[in-house]
């Protein structure tokens, strides 16, 4: 059955220019395994199609049970010139969490 | 040679400029602490200040910095606290003098020792720098800085923990830096308490790591923590969180005994990957960080054990952080009620941009948010939900352009809005939007033998 990201990890969201970076944790460690088999970088690309000018490039961090996206073309320039209320990427975080993934019952 | 500690505790005071003001006396009087670090400088925070120099040369340095050390010193001195902060800004000389005043006012002449870092400071040698070949490219474009040179505002390197440990190994009991990384103000305490060789790079990297988690102040400790906010216990009295250290690199995440907040793995988590790169490579001037190798363990309550940090050899290069004037640009709100608010704020949107086209301002960016609907989710916000029961909506439009004329009349096409455009809307009490300079900022790299950082002391 198909269950949202926000149900089974948390995450936090910074900036690094005109780049989001989204963390996403596992909430259980059981868990990690299908978050890395499901939110690819490519499934995240789709995700936040219209919302991203740029690629997408996932990092793993299986010690901390963690993925980290880097999310290019985010925030309209970015920083100071960025004209988007987060300008500063700070609810990628749980933009990302409405996904949904395919979860065994 | 003095007897090492077995630990050392590094107390986070300050997450950023505008960070909460009760928080470094918090950290100084709630427990024992060895070291406060305080971090001042965002990227747009050097040409504000830089602005307020090429003004007087007696400013450039965050005066609220002043404020807290007038109200923490008489502690700081009388424990023996050691404080580091970048908040020199690009005046760090004139920002130890103000705090040397202070403390002399406080009766604590001749008690304090102020340690001045500086030599980031690289806007009056740009030109030569340029000259001998340094093109200082951006690092996301590749363009040469040649490009916007007549428009720097500011230019800064990141400098390292080194220039902390020596101020710390002077004598100095405050340290205050212009651009040292923020990390490097947490790590140039371990190194110098522990007298860490600057080759030790695991034990670098596990610094640079404890570095990282405190420099965002409480949001290690309870604050922006996403992990079962509801049941965070009172973060009206947040405490800010504190490195416990181990001369081996390993270290435990506290805080002080009565405060309120959580120290636990989920939010210590959230916050190693907040602003992270590519986790196998956290470049400092120190060293560079691998956080594949960081492990985590509750080891008791309100206490996260870290360990196992591995870091490999510095670069032979520096980050420059340059700032220049890039253009204008305001933004103007709106508020639409329901009935179809949405579609009321969509149907001001049009005919504004409608407006701005007859008039044929050109702009080089035009961004129209509906918040409440759109504004922190985008189009993912309204796949499931009725769009036309949204209670309130906010119009907020933003545009850019190199043309400050145009930005200023966009200005004056928000408020007709409210008589001749769509029904039901309110919110313009702020007045006419203000147009706005912006600062952009221009990252790059260069030679660290090019910079080389410079410690003096002063004496209160």
């Amino acid at each position: 059955m198909k269950r949202p990201l926000v149900e089974l990890a948390h995450a936090r969201s910074g900036d690094k220019g005109d780049i989001a970076n989204v963390g996403l944790i596992a909430k259980k460690a059981k868990d990690y395994p299908l978050l890395v088999k499901q939110v690819t970088a490519a499934r995240v690309a789709r995700h936040f199609r219209g919302m991203i000018t740029g690629p997408v490039e996932r990092f793993e961090l299986p010690n901390l049970h963690a993925l980290n996206f880097l999310l290019h073309g985010a925030l309209d320039g970015g920083g100071t010139i960025s004209l988007k209320t987060d300008a500063q990427g700070k609810v990628f975080s749980t933009a990302l969490l409405r996904m949904e993934i395919e979860v065994k019952r | 040679m003095s007897a090492r500690p077995a630990t050392v505790r590094v107390a986070g005071g300050q997450g950023f400029w505008g960070d909460w003001l009760e928080a470094p006396y918090r950290q100084v009087t709630g427990g024992p602490v060895d070291y406060l670090m305080m971090d001042y400088l965002a990227e747009v925070t050097m040409s504000i200040l830089q602005k307020q120099k090429s003004r007087d040369a007696t400013r450039g340095y965050a005066t609220d910095f002043v404020d807290q050390m007038e109200r923490i010193l008489p502690t700081v001195v009388a424990r023996g606290i050691k404080v580091t902060a970048n908040a020199g800004g690009v005046n760090p000389r004139a920002c130890a003098m103000a705090v040397a005043d202070v403390a002399r006012r406080l009766g604590l002449a001749r008690k304090l020792t102020i340690g001045v870092v500086s030599g980031d400071d690289l806007l009056g040698r740009l030109d030569g720098l340029i000259a001998r070949g340094h093109d200082l490219q951006n690092l996301d474009t590749g363009r040469p800085l040649h490009d916007v040179r007549d428009r720097v505002l500011s230019a800064n390197a990141y400098l390292g923990a080194a220039p902390v440990v020596e101020a710390l190994q002077r004598g100095a009991q405050v340290v205050i830096t212009g651009r040292v990384t923020d990390t490097g103000l947490t790590l140039g305490p371990l190194m110098h308490a522990f007298g860490w060789p600057r080759d030790a790079w695991d034990r670098i990297a596990a610094g640079t790591v404890a570095g990282h988690i405190i420099e965002c102040g409480a949001q290690a400790s309870g604050g922006n923590c996403l992990s079962d906010w509801k049941t965070i216990p009172n973060l009206a009295a947040v405490g800010y969180p504190i490195v416990e250290a181990r001369a081996d690199g390993t270290f435990d995440l506290i805080k002080h005994p009565g405060t309120g907040g959580r120290i636990d793995v989920a939010g210590v988590t959230e916050q190693l990957v907040y602003e992270m790169g590519d986790p196998r490579g956290y470049i400092t001037p120190d060293g560079v960080a691998d956080f594949t190798t960081i492990q985590l363990s509750q080891v008791g309550k309100d206490r996260v054990r870290v360990s196992g940090v591995r870091g490999k050899p510095a670069t032979d290069k520096l980050k420059v952080s340059i700032a220049y004037f890039y253009g204008y640009k305001a933004i103007g709100t709106l508020v639409y009620a329901w009935p179809d608010a949405l579609e009321k704020a969509r149907a001001a949107d049009r005919i504004l941009r409608q407006r701005l086209d007859a008039l044929g301002l050109k702009f080089e960016a035009i961004l129209s948010e509906f918040v409440g609907a759109n504004a922190t989710h985008g189009p993912l916000a309204l796949q499931d939900i009725d769009a036309a029961a949204i209670p309130e909506v906010q119009l907020r439009v933003g545009v850019r352009s190199p043309d400050k004329a145009a930005v200023d009349r966009f200005t004056r096409e928000i408020a007709p809005l409210i008589l001749n455009g769509p029904p039901s809307v309110t919110g313009f009490a702020g007045g006419r939007p203000k147009p706005e300079e912006v600062v952009a900022y221009w990252p790059a790299l260069i030679d660290k033998k090019m910079v080389e950082p410079s410690v003096e002391l002063i004496e209160a």
